[in-house]
Order: C-alpha cells, then sequence, then structure tokens
C-alpha cells in the first residue's frame, strides 16, 4: 500500500490561550474507503514524536507508517473494513502548523512566537479535519500515550461525535514525574546555545540538545527489564573497557544513535511546544465534567503491565471516573515487557482486543442505522 | 461464536426439566429471567459467554468483570465491554442502580466478603441474582459423614487445601440470610442434574438461583 501525505488548508483556528492562529495547516493521510453512509471514519491519534504516517508505505520517504503493525488489511484497524485517517498534530513539524512554519506576518518562521498550544487544540484542528471530510460522526478515535490524551480529549469535546474511543497507555492527566521528565527534555534544548531563544532556522540548529532531551524519552520508553533483555552489560564493538569517555556499552551507542536519528527528523521548537501541550493536559481537574449522560460512546482502555511511563493506575483512574458516570467501559492491562512502547512494538494482544471490540461496535452501530432507515 | 442453546423448558416425562444454556443449567436460568433491553453486570463474567448471549438474544447492555487477564481479553475480543478487576473493585464507584440485574453465578462461596458483595449487588442493581452451589446436598452430608474429611463431592471437587471455596454456604443459610437482611427473594429455582427441583431443595439441590430485590 503505497500511501501519499495531503495537507488541508483552514484559514484561522481559535485556540485555548485565547490567541489566534492563521492559516493552520493539517497534513494527514487516509487508507481503505469511506462507506457511503461515512459510517466507518476511524480517526488515529499519533504519539508525541509521531506523524501523519501512520500505515502503509510513503511514496516519497520508502518508509512503513509508525503504527503499520496495526494498520492495514485483516490487520486491528482493518483498511478492507474501515476508513482510517491520521493527522500530524498541531504544534508538529511533519507538515501541520507548528513553530517551524513561516509566519505569515513575518516572513520567517514562528519559533518562539508560536502560540503555546494544549491538546484541546490539537482535537480541535482535527475536528475541523473531520468536518471538512464529510464525517459527522467517527466510528472510533484511538491513540497510544499522546494519541490516547487526545483520544479522551475527543471523548470530553466532542462526545456527540465519536462512538468508540480506545485510550491506550496513556492518562487524563499528566503527573508530575511526566512533567518532570519533559522538563528535563525541555531544559536539555535551551541549554544548547545553538537553540538561540527559539531562533535557529536559518542556523545550526540545537542538536546536541534535542538529542539528549531523545536519549531521555527512549529511557522512559522501555522497562528495566527490556533493556536488560536489549542491551544487558554488553560492551560495544569492543571486549574490555576503553577506560575513557567515548562509547563502552551497547546501551550507550544505541541511546546515542537514536538521538542523532531524530535530530533530521524532528525540530526542537516542537519538542518544546507539544511536551508543555502534554504537560497542560488535564481531564480531571474540572473539565471531565462535559455533557456526556446519554452519550452511546463506548470505551476501551488499555495499559501495559511494565509501563512504568504512563503506568496502569492512570488507566484504571480513567475507568474509574467513567464507571462513575456509568459509561460503557472495557478494560485490560496487558502483560508486555517492552514497557511504554508496548503499544507500538507489542501488538498481538492489543489487535485481538481492539478488533472484537471495533467489530461489534460496527455491527451495533449498522444494526442502529438500519432500523433508523426502516423505521416507518 | 460457539453459542448452543439448548433451551427446552418442559419435559416429556412432565418433570421441569432444565435446559442447557453454554452447557450450563444456572446460565439457562438466568437466561430465563433476565428481561429484554435491560442492564445488566455480571460479576466475574469469565470469557463473557453468558454476557453474549444476552446481548445477542435479549439485546440487554451488559458489562463483565473478571479478575483474569486473558479471560478479560477474550471477553473483549468477543466484543462485551468487560474490565479487569475483582469482584470488590468492579462494583465500586458504580452509581446506584445503574443496573438492571446484577449477576455473581457461582462465586458467591469465593469471595472475601459475601455479606458486602450481596449488599454491594444490591446498591448498583435493582435485582440481584445469585447462583450458588448448595453445600447442603445429601452428597456433601455424606461424603463428611462417612468419610469424616472436608467433603468432596462433584459439586466440590477440591481437596480443602486446593479449594477455591472459602465461605461455604447451604439453601437454607441463604433463605436465612435474606430473612436477617430483608433481601426480597422474588424467585427460587433449584437444580439437580437437569431437572428443576422443588422437594427438600436444602437436601436435593445441586445448584441453586436466586433472584433477589431490596
Amino acid at each position: 500500500m503505497i500511501v501519499d501525505t495531503q495537507v488541508a488548508r483552514f484559514e484561522t483556528i481559535s485556540l485555548e490561550s485565547g490567541a489566534i492562529l492563521s492559516p493552520a495547516e493539517v497534513a494527514f493521510e487516509t487508507y481503505g474507503t469511506l462507506n457511503p453512509s461515512r459510517s466507518n471514519a476511524i480517526l488515529i491519534l499519533h504519539a508525541f514524536s509521531g506523524d501523519a504516517h501512520a500505515a502503509g508505505i510513503g511514496r516519497d520517504s520508502g518508509k512503513p507508517g509508525w503504527w503499520d503493525s496495526m494498520i492495514g488489511p485483516g490487520k486491528a484497524f482493518d483498511t478492507d473494513e474501515y476508513f482510517i485517517i491520521c493527522s500530524n498534530v498541531l504544534g508538529g513539524c511533519q507538515g501541520t502548523t507548528g513553530p517551524s512554519s513561516i509566519n505569515p506576518e513575518t516572513g520567517v518562521p514562528y519559533g518562539m512566537s508560536f502560540p503555546v498550544i494544549t491538546i484541546g487544540d490539537m482535537v480541535k484542528l482535527q475536528k475541523m479535519l473531520v468536518d471538512s471530510l464529510g464525517i459527522a460522526k467517527l466510528l472510533a478515535v484511538a491513540g497510544g500515550s499522546m494519541g490516547g490524551m487526545q483520544a479522551l480529549q475527543w471523548a470530553a469535546a466532542y462526545p456527540e461525535m465519536v462512538r468508540t474511543v480506545i485510550p491506550i497507555a496513556t492518562t487524563a492527566r499528566h503527573s508530575a514525574q511526566q512533567i518532570a521528565f519533559n522538563e528535563v527534555a525541555r531544559q536539555s534544548i535551551m541549554a544548547d546555545p545553538d537553540w538561540n531563544g527559539g531562533d535557529y532556522y536559518d542556523k545550526q540548529p540545537p542538536a546536541r540538545g534535542l538529542a539528549i532531551a531523545r536519549m531521555v524519552g527512549h529511557i522512559t520508553y522501555m522497562s528495566d527489564e527490556s533493556m536488560r533483555e536489549k542491551f544487558g552489560r554488553r560492551l560495544r564493538d569492543k571486549d574490555k573497557f576503553g577506560f575513557d569517555f567515548e562509547v563502552d556499552f551497547e546501551v550507550e551507542s544505541y541511546l546515542r544513535y537514536r538521538g542523532k536519528q531524530f535530530v533530521n527528523r524532528f525540530d526542537a521548537n516542537s519538542y518544546l511546544y507539544i511536551t508543555k501541550a502534554e504537560d497542560y493536559f488535564d481531564l480531571l481537574g474540572g473539565t471531565w465534567q462535559f455533557a456526556f449522560e446519554g452519550a452511546d460512546t463506548r470505551f476501551l482502555v488499555i495499559s501495559f503491565t511494565s509501563d512504568w511511563l504512563y503506568p496502569s493506575y492512570q488507566s484504571q483512574e480513567i475507568v474509574r471516573v467513567l464507571r462513575r458516570r456509568n459509561l460503557d467501559i472495557a478494560y485490560c492491562d496487558l502483560q508486555s515487557n517492552y514497557g511504554h512502547d508496548a503499544f507500538l512494538v507489542d501488538v498481538a494482544e492489543q489487535t485481538d482486543v481492539v478488533r472484537g471490540f471495533l467489530a461489534s461496535t460496527y455491527k451495533a452501530s449498522k444494526k442502529e442505522q438500519s432500523e433508523v432507515v426502516t423505521r416507518p | 461464536m460457539s453459542l448452543v442453546l439448548d433451551n427446552s423448558p418442559k419435559t416429556s416425562q412432565g418433570k421441569p426439566f432444565v435446559g442447557e444454556l453454554l452447557g450450563r443449567g444456572d446460565f439457562a436460568i438466568i437466561g430465563e429471567i433476565v428481561e429484554r433491553n435491560t442492564r445488566v453486570l455480571d460479576l466475574g463474567c469469565g470469557e463473557a459467554e453468558l454476557l453474549a448471549w444476552l446481548i445477542e438474544h435479549q439485546n440487554v447492555e451488559a458489562r463483565g468483570v473478571e479478575i483474569s487477564p486473558a479471560k478479560v481479553r477474550r471477553a473483549i475480543s468477543r466484543g462485551v465491554s468487560a474490565y479487569q478487576g475483582d469482584i470488590d473493585e468492579g462494583l465500586a464507584d458504580y452509581p446506584d442502580r445503574a443496573f438492571d440485574y446484577v449477576i455473581l453465578s457461582q462465586t458467591l462461596q469465593e469471595t472475601r466478603s459475601p455479606l458486602k458483595v450481596l449488599n454491594e449487588m444490591l446498591r448498583v442493581g435493582k435485582k440481584a441474582i445469585v447462583a450458588f452451589p448448595n453445600f447442603g446436598h445429601w452428597t456433601v452430608r455424606a461424603s463428611m459423614l462417612f468419610s469424616g474429611q472436608a467433603p468432596r463431592t462433584k459439586l466440590f471437587p477440591y481437596k480443602w487445601y486446593e479449594s477455591p471455596n472459602i465461605h461455604f454456604l447451604t439453601v437454607n443459610d441463604f433463605e436465612e440470610l435474606a430473612v436477617e437482611q430483608g433481601f426480597n427473594v422474588e424467585r427460587r429455582v433449584f437444580i439437580s442434574g437437569k431437572q428443576r427441583i422443588s422437594f427438600l431443595p436444602n437436601l436435593f439441590a445441586e445448584v441453586a438461583v436466586f433472584l433477589v430485590g431490596k
């Protein structure tokens, strides 16, 4: 499946902070076919550093999408059945308007003059995209990590537009530990002299700071166990210590490689803005008081046993809140050693539950539709 | 889905006959009790065989609670809204009278605080359906009398140290508790093998199913 990224353009979007952004462009991809009743659309929401390219092989990049294991013919999000949409988030750097985009008023990239955005703003722009595609109600919104936050935000902000909400390895509010890791990453970027107050687009970017931020990130995505299995104390290309500060251990080499690789595809300012949006996210602090009663939304909440970045208790917190409201909810804590990365790499059991849950909802919604149609 | 319904309610011999639903007599009784288009919570729902049947045939809105991760996974894969948790956890947080029925099938004797569970069931549910193996059955009594050891029968096959059952109860025990607690027993069905019985249930019922309101 060769796929193309498309761009939708909106004249203006007003943000939670009060700022107004114009224009706002959204990069998105779609897979599968929208059915005539427009009832089989699923919006996939990407995690922190993801992009619109969720599945298939990118025409230009030649690379598979970040959730290709879950999206495609016969997969959990079956493109033979469903119409799948994935867009790059607001504030991102992979085609959607963000700090590296040109500010039309100045003719140069926004940099730090880009307004601070929230998860709510990201979802608002996604809703504009979904509206523009002529879809009144999504069969599902689904995503892991920050994608899960967006899924929950969808349920909170536009409950009448979502039939199924699938938040995976996520939280309804960013915790002190999560904010702390994000702050270390931000400080690492901002401490790099090349960051230059966010003004580096025609100069050397803050590659060292960004790489270190990513290295910290990667540690939090794995687990103690998966790191022991993957690296142990193995040395890299040597059989004894170098007694210097070059790479000794395999794990050092891996982190350096990941950090360096990340610099080529991600913008440091986007890192700052998107982590800030995550940190502001708190659906339990009062804003979860949306008009939800009577909505027919179903929730499938998934966590992973070894995820210590978004630990299972945070998913269980979501479950309890939903139960208090007597909502339709399924929850499972899947066994995996892969830590937070599990939702991307350990997908066999995740596939079973997502596929079955979606199929039953789709069947029920088709039944409801035919009842509506045949009602005298 | 392999849902087999052998739900023939009457027999040729004129004896009340209990069909089997998914291979279980108590499921057949529960399937008979639960009315269409109601809201049902099944505590200890396993792989949600019963709930899937109730959704399909009685159009209920179903939720299940199950402690085994593998069973929860299969329940959800079947499309049922099940969640992982123990029974106490599964009942907490629900608003009062959130369900028309709360089902507890063959699990009451395994709970740590059965009375608390029953009261919680009657808080979140308008009605509770409780099915349990009858410890007063004559085979249990005979086993204990003649062996002098903790009884082991078809219904209670475990050695004492392997048994999940920690609160044994008989039909009469449940009836007594219902009076004490002011539970309103709306229906009681006693099963022995494939027969529905009414004569000396405390002695002859293998499984009892109670429909209780408050």
